[in-house]
């Protein structure tokens, strides 16, 4: 079983982002999507390297996957976390890291084997436990959950949930930016 | 600042030791890099958290470390499994997960590691002195030997713990290094009723309230009670030296606060090792916060640790972490004589070695006939043991009422030990908010 609470589960995509090195935050031309979009590109510091793109998934609050995330349908099973009830499969989680049990790094690894795993993890703090699970993952079974920690300063705040993310190999995140009326 | 390996690392990582420690010793060196060690450095024990069943990932890892020859060569000690190995049928779980559970304890046996079944391997004969480094996983392990032993590990959990008991190696980063051990947010308890520091339920409570606030820094708290020593005098903080009975305090505590916040060391002023006094605890700097804690908060944590307040209750659990013998010891006159309610089922989580001090001492009797339900080797919260989850299921574990409702999806109540025997003869929720509201 996939999804929770008829959230749909996404399929991953190519990202559409530009392979130009540099760093910081440069705005590139629309990909795919939004008419209006634009994206937005900024470089982070890579734990666990791959590509991987797919819609945005903002958690508000630290998330421990043990006993938070349920690796059979890949939902959010704390009833204390904000994202409650969501599914991370197929997103890129931007969060602000884990908390608490050191069984996380299983969970995760047991969700990327069974496909209901996040695309992509971006973390505003590195956590060892997280990068663990993706590295193990990778190790047994081939399948790449890139893991990047991102400068919350840099990142654009206006991107919402749903937002196109495509992470590469080399720590660049490419944000899909909505722009609003008169901004371009 | 790249990293430094020695000859012995680099053999392991050439594969001249066998596929398995080649396999642990790149996972070992690629998280020192993440974390920005230096150097490895050498481990003289390590407690497995790997071994409780989630999912066929953690069952192939540690097949891919076993089949590659892998042995761990430090003393190593397993957390808590998805199996009571000393009462099998107590397991209501499906009979595949059963077997694979089963294989993973034993793929953690055959790598060497003591079948201890224990989420609290500080109350096993030998534990860590102050000072040594370790590598444990578990978030109350963890907690409880950086605070309470003076012992140094970093947060290890599952798949690094095992690569470190399989190399005998770890990042010198995090926990282990000095400076990382500072505290960092203050936490002073002057304005609370001296009667509550008192009590045994005040300490999951402060540790739910200290995990919330301190998220991953260093709390420092300021205020609790100062163990006497014989001539009345506060005695100076020994490592490892504190009453039983203190140690389960800090041990409710630090696992509550790994449970809310990512919490791996705290300094208790007086009573931790490294905290002889508040400007130890700092190294000698100012802190980055300082909190007063106040009723009103304490009282609000404590709310936030119940679901249902009120009504008629399936079930009490208690010992998580792992039930230790001073808790038996204040459990069972609290049971003596004591018929509970029939539609109540109690639980008491153990360690198979305290289970084994307690029937030394005779004690198993009473609990019997009081119709406890004892468990070991694992845990009602994370394997599922309990047999009945409709109502409200009492815990005075802050870290089992922060967890049961999203793993077990029950109800709960947190209440002190003497609360959730009184709940369990009445077969309702009954607790004193006194002591909580004044």
């Amino acid at each position: 079983m996939t999804g929770c609470g008829g959230h749909e589960v996404p399929a991953g995509g190519q990202h559409p982002g530009r392979q130009d090195p540099g760093g910081g935050r440069v705005p590139e031309p629309a990909a795919g999507s939004a008419a209006t979009g634009r994206v937005l590109r900024l470089r982070g510091q890579v734990l666990v390297d791959g590509a991987a793109s797919g819609p945005l998934l903002k958690l508000d609050e630290p998330l421990s996957f043990w006993g938070g995330l349920d690796p059979a349908g890949g939902c959010i099973i704390d009833r204390r976390h904000p994202q409650c009830g969501r599914s991370v499969a197929g997103h890129v989680l931007l969060m602000p890291g884990g908390r608490g049990s050191s069984s996380s790094s299983t969970v995760l690894a047991e969700a990327i084997r069974l496909g209901t795993g996040p695309a992509a993890i971006l973390l505003t703090s590195p956590d060892g436990i997280i990068a663990l699970g993706a590295l193990v993952a990778r190790e047994l079974y081939g399948r790449a959950c890139p893991v990047v920690v991102v400068d919350p300063a840099a990142w654009p705040e206006e991107a919402p949930d749903g937002a196109g993310v495509a992470v590469d190999p080399g720590g660049f995140v490419h944000v899909g930016v909505q722009l609003t009326d008169g901004d371009g | 600042m790249a990293l430094i390996l020695d000859d012995r690392d680099r053999a392991l990582l050439a594969g001249e030791e066998g596929e398995g420690a080649r396999l642990a010793m790149k996972i070992i060196v690629r998280m020192a890099e993440i974390a920005g060690a230096r150097r490895l450095r050498d481990i003289t024990g390590a407690h497995i958290d790997g071994c409780l069943y989630h999912g066929q990932a953690g069952l192939d890892f540690v097949r891919r470390l076993a089949d590659g020859g892998a042995r761990v060569r430090v003393p190593t000690t397993l957390n808590v499994a998805s199996l009571d190995l000393l009462h099998p049928e107590l397991f209501r779980g499906d009979r595949y997960t059963a077997e694979q559970a089963r294989r993973l304890m034993d793929a953690y046996v055959e790598l060497g590691c003591e079948p201890t079944w224990t989420c609290a391997p500080y109350q096993l004969p030998r534990r860590p002195a102050f000072g040594e480094h370790v590598a444990w996983a578990e978030s109350n392990a963890i907690v409880f030997a950086n605070s309470v032993l003076g012992a140094r590990t970093d947060r290890y959990g599952d798949f690094i713990d095992i690569c470190a008991a399989v190399t005998g190696r770890v990042p010198d980063a995090g926990l282990h290094l000095d400076a990382n051990r500072r505290g960092r947010v203050v936490f002073r308890l002057t304005g609370v009723n001296p009667r509550l520091l008192e009590e045994d339920a005040f300490y999951p409570v402060l540790g739910h309230l200290i995990g919330r606030m301190a998220g991953a820094d260093i709390p420092v708290i300021v205020g609790l009670p100062p163990v006497e020593s014989p001539a009345g005098a506060p005695a100076a903080p020994v490592a490892g030296g504190l009453p039983g009975c203190v140690e389960d305090r800090l041990k409710a505590l630090g696992a509550a606060a790994a449970s809310s916040g990512s919490v791996a060391m705290f300094h208790a002023v007086g009573l931790t090792p490294e905290a002889p006094t508040l400007e130890a605890a700092l190294h000698g700097q100012p802190p980055d916060r300082v909190i007063e804690v106040t009723p009103a908060m304490l009282a609000g944590a404590r709310d936030s640790l119940t679901t249902a307040a009120d009504g008629p209750l399936s079930a009490v659990s208690v010992g998580t972490p792992h039930f230790s013998i001073h808790e038996f010891a204040a459990l069972v006159p609290l049971l003596e004589g004591v018929r509970l309610h029939p539609g109540v089922d109690f639980y008491v989580n153990t360690s198979r070695h305290v289970l084994a001090e307690v029937e030394r001492r005779g004690w198993l009797p009473v609990l019997e006939a009081a119709g406890v339900t004892i468990v070991t080797d694992t845990c009602t919260y994370v394997t599922p043991v309990m047999r009945q989850r409709r109502g409200i299921i009492m815990t005075n574990s802050a870290k089992w009422a922060y967890y049961a409702p999203g793993n077990l999806g029950v109800e709960v109540a947190f209440g002190s030990l003497a609360e959730c025997v009184r709940s369990a003869v009445a077969g309702r929720v009954v607790r004193d908010d006194g002591l909580w509201r004044a």
